[in-house]
């Protein structure tokens, strides 16, 4: 395939730019510090080589010295350490209003569910120069999402969800791995990202699904009889979902939870870990019953209902803010889905 | 110092005292147990060496063409399991510590005797589970046994292999009571603290960590095993069980199990430089201390295994930076073994270009520590080969230098001959050139973004893997090499005599071979370590004849 001998990897995010300036640091103060190091044993060794310098000059120490050596690696290592942790406190934190994909991985493939409701297995489809969040559980042991261009990764753990972003800044296929060892197939838990114009991804994005992520959500909150406890007045047995997510949430024992992805979750599996103030425990747990992409759909339904609306129009970021033109008619492609 | 010297020529040594294997399996000389550990791990050593080998083979091309993907992920989990707790961390304590311990701190044998020898037996034992658990199927989950694979999702055999661990931590307790009881009990007269070899700091060092770390990887197994067994929920969250429970308990130890394995090293280093130097190694004290902090901040850094697995922000930019405060001190070790150097008389046997390698190598794997423990670029490179080059710089070009080193230097005390110089001298060259043809790519790779423990993987990684397969089967002769020249040294080698280095150190004042006593009247220490300056003012070595 490729003939060439590549030596770095493609740089396609915002964030590799970052990553690849402070390594450059670090491979020049190693760089220095190994060719010093190397260059003292060198001139050592021939300036005090026996047969020139017979007699050794016995030398006990020097405080200064060991002091200088200490001082000076400590402060080089605390430049490293500011900016390694900088990079990786926006590392960890997506963007408000960042687009958002569900990522369920399973032994050994990486499935994708897109708000919009497309859903891909292997292949990411993002458009170029938008903050895109991931948030990704596991249906069965540890894997781990690393693009390499995009300098991203971030361990996917079964039974909680974890996150990560990034914002795609060429277009182009690049490598998927799966980094963290997960049995016979590890190393064929590969795929693509797929970072598309803007254009083109929304001519993607507009084609063959089956409904939102939502409205899917929606059909499970039917049929796994939530709405029967849930409703959107006050008089159900269940808290009104309506508007919880993103806000506080408080506890009969006295704590406030913010309601976020893993809490839905959790309320759904272990619903007595959580149990809001003023409500008996009674919702049945759904542990065994739904599976990662359902619960992922339900997750997505509730943080739709945020809005006060059933089935949330598909962009989920705030149009003023998208850094692209907001295609035309976003909410009509999504109609025709959910309408049937 | 004179006082201390005694001859045995033509007299019996601890190695001709008494003949026929009972002799040797029953033996409570910590002399002969070291003997029969340098064995058993030089087997091992050379079995973890097989795996790697096949593990190179397959990854000479892009597919995984060679064995199956099972097949593989046993390769390198075997691999790793036999190198790290039956060669890496027993290696130079149980047979350089043990040989030289004693000898050093001028005592007969170890606190513990019988202790001594039942942590040789426990090892096997432990040993052999490892062994049973690989002919029986082996095992799949990386050396790193991460749930809920390990638990719940491998059908090989992991509780044997963790059975075989657990029994194996025990010899490593044991070993680390004795030392560390012997160091304070049992030194000669005069023999303060500060007047001790480096070489026993570290291995004090070291003992501490065996002690205090090892109980926490031998409760992880066993939970391990409990919930596979029986299913108990405490790694698996379908059980209500934490998966990043098992990676904070695993790392707890593992972490400072890497300074187990390097700090003996680093006190064999500071043996062999101030030696072939002519010279007090410059900084006593900071060198010292230097073990003793690492081996305290050590415990203070696991969680940076874990920058990428989901644990708080906060919490990692803690690990992180005490993880560059651990570095320091090797730093400072660096610096010290290279001002030793400065002014002295400086001649180049065979450990000492050893030590060269390894001084070269650890800054190199020292210096890329930082590159991980620098939360921004460990995100990029955690899990890639940039890791499995780190770690191999610090542990095969640190510590397999170390003890090549060592056991070159000692070679002559253990067996009274000499080994060949110009088979040794290549042998120490192959190694470094091999080792750094092997790893270095891998740097490249890491970067690139290959993953470790990937059976196949994208063909624009196969250059740099082809290198490092060349790599591989240059260190290969590296290693064999000496195996050959010493095993033939035993027969056809020069004599030692008791001080072929004109080394300080009270291991050389008695003859090579050692008596079984190691020294016929206790010797009385009036002199600091490392006095180079008396020792070359008598023109004879201190030894009478
Ligand atoms: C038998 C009635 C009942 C059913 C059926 C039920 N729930 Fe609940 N649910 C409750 C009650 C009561 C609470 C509040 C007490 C608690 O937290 O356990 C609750 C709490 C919640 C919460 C936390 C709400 C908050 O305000 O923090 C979520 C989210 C939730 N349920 C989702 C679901 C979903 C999704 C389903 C369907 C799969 C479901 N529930 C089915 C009764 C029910
Ligand atoms: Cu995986
Ligand atoms: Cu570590």
């Amino acid at each position: 395939m490729w003939s060439n001998l590549p030596l770095f990897p493609a740089r396609a995010s915002t964030l590799a730019g970052h990553v690849d300036a402070l390594y450059f640091l670090l491979v020049a103060v190693t760089a220095f510090f190994t060719i010093l190091i190397a260059a003292l044993i060198l001139i050592f060794a021939i300036r005090f080589r026996k047969q020139k310098h017979p007699v050794a000059k016995q030398i006990h120490g020097s405080n200064a010295l060991e002091l200088t050596w200490t001082i000076i690696p400590l402060g080089i290592s605390m430049i490293f350490f500011v900016w390694g942790a900088a990079i990786y406190f926006t590392e960890t934190r997506p963007p408000k209003d960042s687009m958002e994909v569900y990522v369920v991985a399973k032994q050994w493939m990486w499935k994708f569910e897109h708000t919009e409701g497309q859903r891909e297995i292997d292949e990411l489809h993002v458009p170029e120069g938008r903050d895109v969040r991931l948030i990704m559980t596991s249906q069965d042991v540890i894997h781990s999402f690393f693009v390499p261009a995009f300098r991203v990764k971030a361990d996917v753990l079964p039974g909680r969800y974890t996150s990560t972003w990034f914002h795609a800044t060429k277009p182009g296929r690049y490598h998927l791995f799966c980094s963290q060892y997960c049995g016979t197939a590890h190393s064929s838990m590969v795929g693509w990202v797929v970072v598309m114009t803007p254009g083109a991804y929304q001519q993607w994005a507009s084609t063959g699904t089956d409904g939102s992520l939502a409205s899917t959500g929606e059909k499970y909150f039917q049929q796994y009889g939530c709405s029967t406890c849930h409703r959107s007045d006050s008089q159900g047995r269940g808290p009104n979902l309506v508007g919880i997510f993103g806000k506080p949430v408080l506890l009969d024992d006295g704590r406030t939870v913010v309601a976020d992805e893993s809490y839905i979750r959790e309320s759904i599996l272990n619903p007595e870990a959580k149990v809001v103030s003023g409500f008996k425990p009674i919702m049945p747990t759904f542990q065994g019953q739904i599976d990662e992409e359902g619960l992922v759909a339900l997750v997505a339904y509730i943080k739709g209902l945020g809005n006060g609306m059933a089935n949330p129009p598909m962009p989920v970021n705030n149009p003023e803010k998208a850094p692209y033109p907001v295609p035309p008619k976003p909410e009509a492609s999504q109609a025709t889905p959910s309408a049937k | 110092m004179a006082s201390a010297a005694i001859t045995q020529d033509e007299k019996t040594n601890y190695l001709n005292a008494d003949y026929g294997i009972k002799s040797w399996l029953l033996t409570t000389d910590h002399k002969r147990i070291a003997l029969l550990y340098l064995i058993s791990i030089t087997m091992f050593f050379f079995l973890g060496g097989f795996f790697a080998m096949l593990i190179r083979l397959e990854l000479l091309t892009p597919a995984g063409d060679l064995v199956t993907s099972d097949t593989y992920n046993k390769l390198f989990t075997m691999h790793g399991i036999v190198m790290v707790f039956l060669f890496l961390i027993p290696a130079v304590p149980t047979v350089l510590g043990n040989f030289l311990v004693p000898m050093m701190i001028g005592a007969k044998d170890l606190a513990f005797p019988k202790l001594n020898l039942a942590s040789w037996y426990v090892y096997m034992l432990g040993g052999g589970w490892v062994l049973y658990a690989i002919i029986t199927g082996g095992v799949d989950t990386g050396w790193t046994f991460y749930t809920p694979y390990s638990t719940t999702f491998s059908n090989t055999n992991v509780v044997a292999a963790a059975v075989g661990i657990f029994i194996a931590g025990f010899s490593s307790i044991f070993t680390g009571i004795n030392f560390i009881v012997t160091i304070h009990r049992m030194r000669a007269p005069g023999l303060t603290w500060r007047r001790l070899p480096l070489f026993i700091w570290s291995n004090y060092a070291t003992s501490v960590i065996m002690v205090l770390g090892t109980p926490v990887l031998a409760i992880t197994l066993l939970l391990v095993a409990a919930e596979r067994l029986f299913h108990l929920g405490i790694f698996n969250a379908q059980l209500g069980g934490d998966p990043l429970l098992f990676q904070h308990l695993f790392w707890f130890y593992s972490h400072p199990a890497v300074y187990i394995m390097i700090l003996p090293g680093m006190g064999v280093i500071s043996e062999v430089v101030t030696c072939f130097s002519r010279k007090r190694v410059f900084g006593y004290d900071f060198v010292a201390l230097a073990s003793i902090c690492i081996a305290v901040l050590g415990f203070l850094v696991w969680a940076h295994h874990m920058f990428v697995a989901g644990i708080s922000v906060y919490a990692a930019m803690v690990f992180s930076l005490l993880t560059f405060f651990v570095a320091i001190p090797s730093a400072v070790k660096v610096f010290n073994w290279i001002a030793t150097m400065y002014q002295g008389s400086i001649s180049f046997e065979t450990p000492m270009l050893y030590a060269f390698g390894f001084i070269g190598l650890f800054t190199m794997g020292g210096m890329t520590g930082l590159f991980l423990g620098s939360l921004g670029i460990d995100v990029h490179v955690h899990d890639t080969y940039f890791v499995v080059a780190h770690f191999h710089y610090v542990m095969v070009g640190g510590m397999v230098m170390a003890y090549m080193c060592g056991l070159h230097f000692w070679w002559p005390k253990i067996t009274g001959k000499m080994y060949p110089e110009g088979w040794a001298k290549l042998s120490a060259l192959l190694t470094f050139v091999g080792f750094n043809l092997t790893f270095f790519p891998q740097f490249i790779l890491g970067y690139m973004g290959m993953p470790r423990r990937y059976h196949a993987y994208p063909p624009e990684f196969q250059v740099l893997n082809v290198l490092s397969t060349a790599g591989a089967s240059v260190l290969a002769v590296g290693y064999v090499l000496p195996m050959i020249y010493f095993v033939w040294s035993l027969r056809y080698g020069q004599d030692a005599g008791p001080n072929p280095w004109r080394a300080a150190g009270l291991e050389w004042m008695t003859s090579s071979p050692p008596p079984t006593s190691n020294f016929e009247t206790t010797p009385v220490v009036t002199w600091e370590a490392y006095n180079y300056d008396e020792i070359d003012k008598q023109q004879e070595v201190p030894v009478a004849s």
